[in-house]
C-alpha cells in the first residue's frame, strides 16, 4: 500500500529539487484534466514505506486567479491528499508560510520541510525549529535539498504523521470579519452548503475574498443559500468600506501576516544581519540589471545561448540526417520503384526524420533555457525588457520565445513555442505563441537567400536586415492587435519575484531537458507522421495518366536511338563507375545524358502540376496571381507548409530543374531570374509571404498543444495565411502602381 | 514624515507601506506577496527604461511595474 502525498510550496523554495531528490529516476510529467499546467508524479520508497508524490505547481498563495493556483487547489480538495509536505524556503520565512497558513485552514494535515537552511545560516538567520513547530502546530523538519540533507528525517516525519487528525487552523480576522463567518458557517452547516467539497469555515473565508471559483459553484449548489451568504458579505464589506476604509479582501491578508509575524516574534526567528544588507546576489543584480550595461549582457548572453544551441545541436542533427539518409537509401535499393517506395522514403522516412531532427534542437535549446531559468537569469531578462514588451500586450518574459523562433535570423519556432512555457501569464503566453512563427527561423533562411540572390544581389545584407525588420514589426503589431481584440484583457500583474541568483544542479537541468525533449517527442511523433504522408500524398496523387507516361516514354526511346552503340556503352560504363571519380564522359554522351535527365525532370514536373497540391496551386492562380504568384510558386507555398526549406526544393521541380537542394540554389536562382513573371517585386511579395504565411505543421502541433486547443491551432494556419495574403497583394499592386 | 506612491520613490530610498488601494487579482497579487501596511521596503532598483522598479521587502527583491506601485502610497 503506497500512500499519497502532495509536495506544494512556494516557486524558487526549491520544490523542484526536493522532489527529484525525494523520487529520482522514478518519476513522469503528465497534464491536470483539461489544462496546460504540467503535473509531475514520482514515487519514493524509503524505510518508512513508499509514497505516491505530486509536485503540485509552485505558487504564492490560493486564489482563483491563475490557473496554477486553482489546480493546486482542485487537486487537494478532490483527490484528498494523506499529507500536504508543504517546502517553505528558510531564508524567506515569513512570505512562504503565508501559503503553509492557507492550506493548514483547509484542514489537510501538514508537515514543513525547512528548507535551504545552508542559505539561511550563511545570511545569519536563525530559526528556533522546536518552537515554530509547537507554535504552528504541525511538524517541521530542516533540510537541504540540493545536497539532500534532512531527506530521511522529512521521509519518517511524513510517515509517522500521515493520515494523522489535523484541527484545521482558524485564524481571528477581526472583529466584524469573524461575526460573519461565524454567520456564515452556521448557515453553511445547516444547509450542507458545498460541504461534501470544502470545510464550511473555508468555504466562508472564500466568500469574503470575493473567490470567483467558489462562487460560481456555490450559487449552482444551492442558490438560496449562495444569496444568503452574498448578502452577509456585501453587508460587512459596506460596513468596512465606511469605519475602516478597508475591504474584505485586504483584510484577510494583513491578518494573515500578522498570524505568522506575532508566530515570528515569540523569538522564533533571530537575524544577526541587517536584512537589508547587500546579499552577493544583490550586487550581481547592481551590474547586470543595471541601466547601460544592463541591456549589454543580455544581448551578449542571447548570443551565447543562440551560439550554444545552434551551432552545438548542428552536430547531433547531422547524425540524424546521415542517418536517416542511410535508412532512405536501404529502402531505395530493397524496395521496388513505385508508390509504396516513394511512400517508404518521402512520406515516413522523411516524415519521420524530420521530427527526430528537431530533437537535438529542442534538447540544446531546453538546457540553456533551464540553466538561465533556474539560476535566476530569467526573471532579470523579463525584468529589464517588460516595458517594450507590455506595449505590444506581451510580457517581459515573451523575449525567450521570440529570440529562439529566429529573432536573430536562423532559430527555430518549434523549440521557440515550447519556450513560451516560462511565461506564467496566460494570454501574454497565447498572444506569443501565435506571433513567434514570424520570426524568420532557419528553414525560411534558404528561401529568402534564393530570392534575394537572384533580384538583390547588390544590396544582399541591407534586405536581409530589413526582413528581420518587417518579420519583427509584424509580430509586435500582430500581438498588439490580438491583445486589442481576440485574446483582450488587462495585463497580468508583473508582480514577480527577483529570486537570488544560484548554481543550477546539474541533476535538475537534465531532468528538466529530458522531460520537454521527451513530451516533445510522444506528442508530435505520431500527429506529424500522419500530416507528412498526407502532404506526400498530395504531391504525388493522382500522378499521370497513362497516355503522358507515354510521351516521356517516347522522348526516351528517341533520344536513346538517336545516341548508338558507343555513347549508350560509355554512360552505362559511366554509371557502374559512379563511386570512383576517374572515369570522363565523352562531350557528345554528357549531352544526351542531360537531355534524358530533362526527361526525368520534364516528368516530374508534369506530374507535380497534375498531382492534388498542383491541382490546387493552379486553381489557386486565380487569386494568388494579385500577389505576383503563378501556379508553381503556389505549389512550392503548399509544399513549405511541411517544411519551409521546402518551397526552393518545389520550385525546382516546378520549373523542371529537378529537386534543388536549398543549400546550392545557383542554378534555380538562374532560372527565376530569367523565368517570365518574376522581378524584385514578385520576389519582395513572395519574401512578405513566407514571413507571415501558415507555420510549418510541426509548429502548428506545437502551438496545439501548448495553447491547449486544436482551435488556436488552426486559428494560425488561418489567419496567418490571410494576412500574409493581404500584405503581399498590398506590396505587390502598391509597387506595381509605383514601379509602373 | 511624509506618503508618497511607490512610483515617486528614489532607488535606495527605504520607507514604510501606508495602504494598498488596489482590489481583484492585482491587489490580491500584491498583498499576497506581503505588500501590506506596516511592512518595511527598500527601493533597490530600476530597469534600464526606468521600469519596472524593483524592492526589497521581508528579505526578497520583488518587481512591480510603475502603473501597478501607483496602488501603494509609502510613508518616507
Amino acid at each position: 500500500m503506497s500512500t499519497a502525498i502532495v509536495l506544494a510550496g512556494n516557486p524558487n523554495s526549491g520544490k523542484t529539487t526536493l522532489f527529484n531528490e525525494l523520487t529520482g529516476a522514478r518519476q513522469h510529467v503528465g497534464n491536470y484534466p483539461g489544462v496546460t499546467v504540467d503535473k509531475k508524479q514520482g514515487t519514493c520508497v524509503g524505510d518508512s514505506g513508499k509514497f505516491n508524490i505530486v509536485d503540485l505547481p509552485g505558487t504564492y498563495s490560493l486564489t482563483a486567479y491563475s490557473l496554477e493556483e486553482v489546480v493546486a487547489r482542485d487537486f487537494l480538495v478532490n483527490e484528498k491528499p494523506s499529507m500536504i509536505v508543504n517546502i517553505v524556503d528558510a531564508s524567506n520565512l515569513e512570505r512562504n508560510l503565508y501559503l503553509s497558513v492557507q492550506f493548514m485552514e483547509m484542514g489537510i494535515p501538514v508537515t514543513i520541510a525547512l528548507n535551504m537552511m545552508d542559505v539561511a545560516k550563511k545570511r545569519g538567520i536563525r530559526i528556533d525549529i522546536e518552537k515554530l513547530s509547537r507554535l504552528l502546530n504541525v511538524p517541521v523538519v530542516p533540510t537541504v535539498a540540493r545536497s539532500g540533507e534532512g531527506k530521511k528525517e522529512l521521509l519518517q516525519t511524513i510517515a509517522a504523521n500521515v493520515n494523522g487528525n489535523v484541527e484545521p487552523l482558524t485564524i481571528s480576522y477581526g472583529r466584524d470579519m469573524d461575526t460573519a463567518l461565524d454567520e456564515m458557517e452556521e448557515i453553511i452547516q445547516a444547509s450542507g452548503f458545498l460541504t461534501e467539497k470544502y470545510r464550511a469555515r473555508w468555504t466562508a473565508v472564500k466568500y469574503l475574498e470575493n473567490d470567483s471559483q467558489v462562487i460560481e459553484s456555490g450559487q449552482k449548489e444551492d442558490r438560496a443559500v449562495a444569496l444568503q451568504l452574498e448578502k452577509i458579505v456585501e453587508k460587512v464589506t459596506t460596513h468596512l468600506a465606511a469605519t475602516l476604509d478597508a475591504h474584505p479582501e485586504g483584510i484577510i491578508a494583513d491578518q494573515r501576516y500578522g498570524f505568522i509575524n506575532s508566530i515570528l516574534k515569540q523569538n522564533v526567528i533571530k537575524f544577526f544581519q541587517d536584512k537589508n544588507r547587500l546579499q552577493l546576489s544583490d550586487k550581481i543584480d547592481k551590474v547586470v540589471t543595471n541601466r547601460f550595461i544592463g541591456p549589454i549582457i543580455m544581448v551578449a548572453i542571447l548570443m551565447g545561448l543562440y551560439k550554444f544551441t545552434f551551432t552545438y545541436s548542428e552536430i547531433p542533427i547531422g547524425w540524424f540526417e546521415n542517418f536517416f539518409g542511410w535508412i532512405g537509401g536501404m529502402a531505395d535499393s530493397a524496395l521496388p520503384d513505385g508508390f509504396l517506395k516513394s511512400l517508404v522514403i518521402s512520406g515516413i522516412i522523411d516524415g519521420v526524420g524530420g521530427v527526430l531532427g528537431f530533437v537535438p534542437l529542442i534538447m540544446f535549446m531546453f538546457l540553456g533555457i533551464a540553466f538561465l531559468e533556474d539560476s535566476g537569469y530569467l526573471a532579470r531578462m523579463a525584468f529589464m525588457l517588460d516595458r517594450v514588451f507590455r506595449m505590444f500586450g506581451l510580457h517581459g518574459s515573451s523575449v525567450m520565445a521570440f529570440i529562439v523562433s529566429g529573432g536573430i535570423a536562423g532559430g527555430c519556432a518549434v523549440p521557440g513555442v515550447m519556450a513560451a512555457r516560462t511565461l506564467k501569464s496566460p494570454k501574454e503566453r497565447l498572444a506569443t505563441l501565435l506571433t513567434v512563427p514570424f520570426m524568420n527561423c532557419g528553414a525560411k533562411l534558404p528561401v529568402f537567400a534564393l530570392l534575394v540572390a537572384a533580384f538583390f544581389a547588390e544590396n544582399e545584407a541591407t534586405v536581409m536586415l530589413l526582413i528581420t525588420m518587417i518579420s519583427w514589426m509584424g509580430a509586435l503589431l500582430v500581438a498588439w492587435a490580438l491583445r486589442s481584440t481576440i485574446i483582450k484583457g488587462k495585463a497580468t500583474p508583473f508582480v514577480m519575484e527577483l529570486p537570488p541568483y544560484r548554481m543550477p544542479t546539474f541533476k535538475g537541468i537534465l531532468i528538466h531537458t529530458w522531460e520537454r525533449t521527451w513530451q516533445y517527442i510522444k506528442k508530435a511523433g505520431t500527429v506529424i507522421l500522419g500530416v507528412s504522408i498526407i502532404l506526400w500524398a498530395m504531391m504525388t496523387f493522382p500522378g499521370l495518366d497513362e497516355t503522358k507516361t507515354k510521351v516521356f516514354e517516347n522522348q526516351r526511346t528517341v533520344i536513346i536511338s538517336q545516341a548508338g552503340a558507343t555513347i549508350l556503352k560509355d554512360i552505362e560504363n559511366f554509371e557502374q563507375d559512379n563511386l570512383k571519380v576517374t572515369h570522363q564522359l565523352s562531350a557528345q554522351a554528357l549531352a544526351v545524358k542531360q537531355s534524358l535527365t530533362q526527361v526525368d525532370f520534364d516528368e516530374a514536373h508534369a506530374g507535380l502540376k497534375n498531382s492534388i497540391a498542383g491541382r490546387i496551386g493552379s486553381f489557386l492562380e486565380g487569386i494568388t496571381k494579385f500577389a505576383g504568384f503563378d501556379w508553381r510558386t503556389n505549389i512550392a507555398l503548399v509544399g513549405g507548409f511541411a517544411a519551409k526549406e521546402v518551397v526552393v526544393s518545389t520550385l525546382g521541380t516546378a520549373y523542371s530543374i529537378g529537386e534543388v537542394d536549398p543549400e546550392e540554389t545557383g542554378s534555380l536562382s538562374k532560372r527565376l531570374k530569367s523565368a517570365k513573371g518574376w522581378g524584385p517585386l514578385t520576389a519582395f511579395s513572395l519574401i512578405i509571404f513566407t514571413i507571415f504565411y501558415a507555420p510549418c505543421f510541426v509548429t502548428v502541433v506545437c502551438i496545439a498543444k501548448e495553447a491547449g486547443s486544436w482551435k488556436w491551432a488552426a486559428f494560425s494556419v488561418v489567419f496567418n495565411t490571410v494576412l500574409a495574403f493581404g500584405l503581399s497583394v498590398l506590396f505587390y499592386q502598391v509597387g506595381s502602381i509605383v514601379l509602373t | 514624515m511624509e506618503i508618497i506612491s511607490l512610483r515617486q520613490m528614489r532607488v535606495d530610498q527605504t520607507g514604510t507601506i501606508a495602504s494598498v488601494k488596489a482590489f481583484g487579482e492585482l491587489g490580491r497579487r500584491i498583498r499576497d506577496m506581503g505588500l501590506i501596511p506596516g511592512k518595511e521596503i527598500k527601493v533597490q532598483g530600476r530597469a534600464p527604461l526606468l521600469d519596472p522598479v524593483s524592492l526589497r521587502i521581508m528579505g526578497f527583491t520583488l518587481t512591480l511595474r510603475n502603473n501597478e506601485a501607483d496602488h501603494i502610497e509609502v510613508e518616507v
